[in-house]
């Protein structure tokens, strides 16, 4: 299988073809740093995204409090992951990357406060 | 607040990303007391209601949310004494005069040694863009929609198109797709994406989002709610191909449609603008055509990456305190031009200072490209180039070089397409 990526690591936006198997890679062209190779297997094999989002709060004058997960996740699992955060509710005092929420459904990441609440 | 009368070194206009670093900077430059004026009740700016990641890739080298960086220059400013006086909006400003109303300060005369304008953009609307239709509710432009979902808790629709490839109306078609909505289209009327490449990847690709390019809203139909769109093609002169017409069902129309400078306050105190960018026209320092006045940011042009707001408002915010403090040079200016394929640059002038300093011109290209060259030439003498794979309108370009190169004449800056590519 080949797959035309275009790398989001930069602005310069290039445009990197990677051809292999599920989690085998058999050749990658097109990138021009290492960053922008790493980043095509790697969106080859389990594009990865940072989540951010808001859980609501209460006994503060902003109703949400933005979060965000802690480290990357797998793409396809960021639906399932906002059905969580509809779910959880603050209250002050929060601090900046305090965890909301532990080991997001097993991914073993944190989703943590991206602000404060007082 | 019983003062009617303040006096302070430095008054910042706005405390969104560029009013907060030119504060910080000023204060760290020496000045004595830096005061920073919002109408909001927080300061941070519209980075309070950017939730998602994508910011501090080239300050911080990390990616964080727009509340992260809002968070450590909010806090990098009060740590280096700045004021705050928030729920205030400034009325009128001149030459070393700001005059402040709010609910709390009452009518406040401010005398400052210098001013630093920060008050970034307001979105362009339906009417700048006279969409036809009926006059329904749930046509949103982006901005006010990505506050009431990510800081109002109030969700905004549930069939949604969105007009215009603006940066805002990609990130808020995958927001509100996070959400539960479902985004039928993002529409733009040019041939290419007005916003950046990586929101497109991100933001539209990763959901399925269609990218209509070169279409358009022909009309908006409903009676107490938007009930539908008619889209259609346009050709290259922007104009409707008959026979395209395409009906799509929603209940919310989100515009993202560009961003104007709000530049109120610059014109009534007399400030020259740049007809093309809508905002002052500035030197290096940031320092506009009234010497007590700098601006930095969104109001002096329109920014892709808020990094880059954030190392311009610093260099506006030392500016400024030198500037108070008398120290800023007065040396001969010369201006600083578009040349072919350029649509704007920023600085527009560039003070002599016959110093090794480095100036940096930020510019936008007018059309997208393949490898090009971008050079900056005097007389015909190229001073800088630099060689790039592709160019694009939505993407701010910039070169580098010293001070001390220039010599008098018109500094213009032209991009040429490789040969053979």
């Amino acid at each position: 299988m080949e797959k035309t990526i275009i790398c989001t690591v930069c602005p310069q936006g290039c445009r990197i073809t990677v051809a292999g198997e599920g989690s085998r890679i058999d050749s990658v062209t097109g990138f021009t740093c290492p960053r922008g190779k790493a980043y095509a297997e790697q969106e080859f094999i389990c594009p990865m995204r940072i989540l951010t989002g808001s859980v609501r709060t209460c006994g503060t004058t902003e109703p949400l409090l933005p979060v965000r997960s802690a480290d990357r996740i797998p793409r396809d699992r960021i639906p399932e992951c906002m059905k969580v955060l509809r779910t959880v509710t603050v209250k002050p005092p929060v601090k900046i990357h305090d965890t909301v929420i532990k080991n997001i459904l097993g991914t073993g990441v944190d989703i943590v406060a991206c602000s404060e609440l007082e | 607040m019983n003062e009617h009368n303040l006096i302070c070194d430095v008054a910042v206009v706005g405390a969104g990303p560029a009013g907060l670093a030119a504060a910080a900077a000023a204060k760290k430059q020496g000045a004595g007391r830096v005061l920073v004026i919002e109408r909001d009740a927080l300061p941070g700016g519209i980075l309070l209601q950017c939730i998602h990641p994508g910011f501090g890739l080239t300050y911080f080298k990390e990616e964080l949310t727009g509340p992260e960086y809002a968070h450590r220059f909010v806090k990098a400013a009060k740590e280096a004494g700045v004021e705050f006086l928030t729920d205030a909006t400034v009325l009128e400003i001149g030459d070393k005069h700001l005059r402040v109303l709010g609910p709390s300060c009452g009518l406040l005369d401010i005398q400052a040694g210098a001013i630093v304008l920060a008050m970034g953009c307001r979105e362009r609307t339906r009417g700048n863009i006279r969409t036809p239709g009926t006059r329904p509710a749930g046509v949103y432009t982006a901005g006010a929609g990505q506050r009431l979902v990510n800081r109002q808790n109030l969700m905004i629709g549930k069939k949604i198109v969105i007009l215009g490839s603006g940066d805002i109306g990609m990130i808020m078609a995958r927001r509100l797709t996070l959400q539960g909505a479902k985004v039928e289209a993002v529409v733009e009327l040019l041939p290419y994406l007005a916003g950046l490449t990586r929101n497109r990847v991100q933001c539209l690709d990763d959901f399925n989002i269609p990218l209509l390019l070169s279409h358009t809203v022909a009309e908006i139909r409903g009676h107490q709610r938007v009930e539908a769109v008619k889209i259609v093609q346009v050709d290259d002169k922007r104009q409707p191909v008959p026979g395209t017409e395409r009906v799509i069902e929603c209940d919310t129309l989100l515009l993202s449609v560009g961003l104007i400078p709000e530049n109120e306050l610059t014109r009534a105190a007399g400030i020259a603008i740049d007809k093309v960018t809508s905002g002052p026209s500035v030197n290096q320092y940031m320092q506009t055509s009234l010497p007590s006045v700098f601006a930095c940011g969104n109001v002096v042009h329109v920014n892709d990456l808020v990094d880059n707001v954030s190392r311009e408002s610093e260099q506006a915010g030392r500016s400024a305190a030198l500037f108070a403090a008398g120290k800023l040079p007065e040396t001969k200016e010369i201006a600083c031009a578009p040349g072919t394929g350029i649509r704007y640059v920023v600085p527009q002038r560039i003070a002599l200072d016959g110093t090794d300093a480095d100036l940096t011109l930020y510019f936008r290209v007018t059309a997208p490209g393949g490898a090009s060259e971008l050079t900056a030439a005097q007389s015909g003498k190229v001073l800088t180039s630099r060689k790039v794979r592709r160019v694009s309108p939505g993407e701010m370009e910039h070169l580098n070089l010293k001070n001390s190169v220039l010599t008098e004449g018109n500094l213009t800056v032209s991009i040429a397409a490789e040969e053979g590519k």
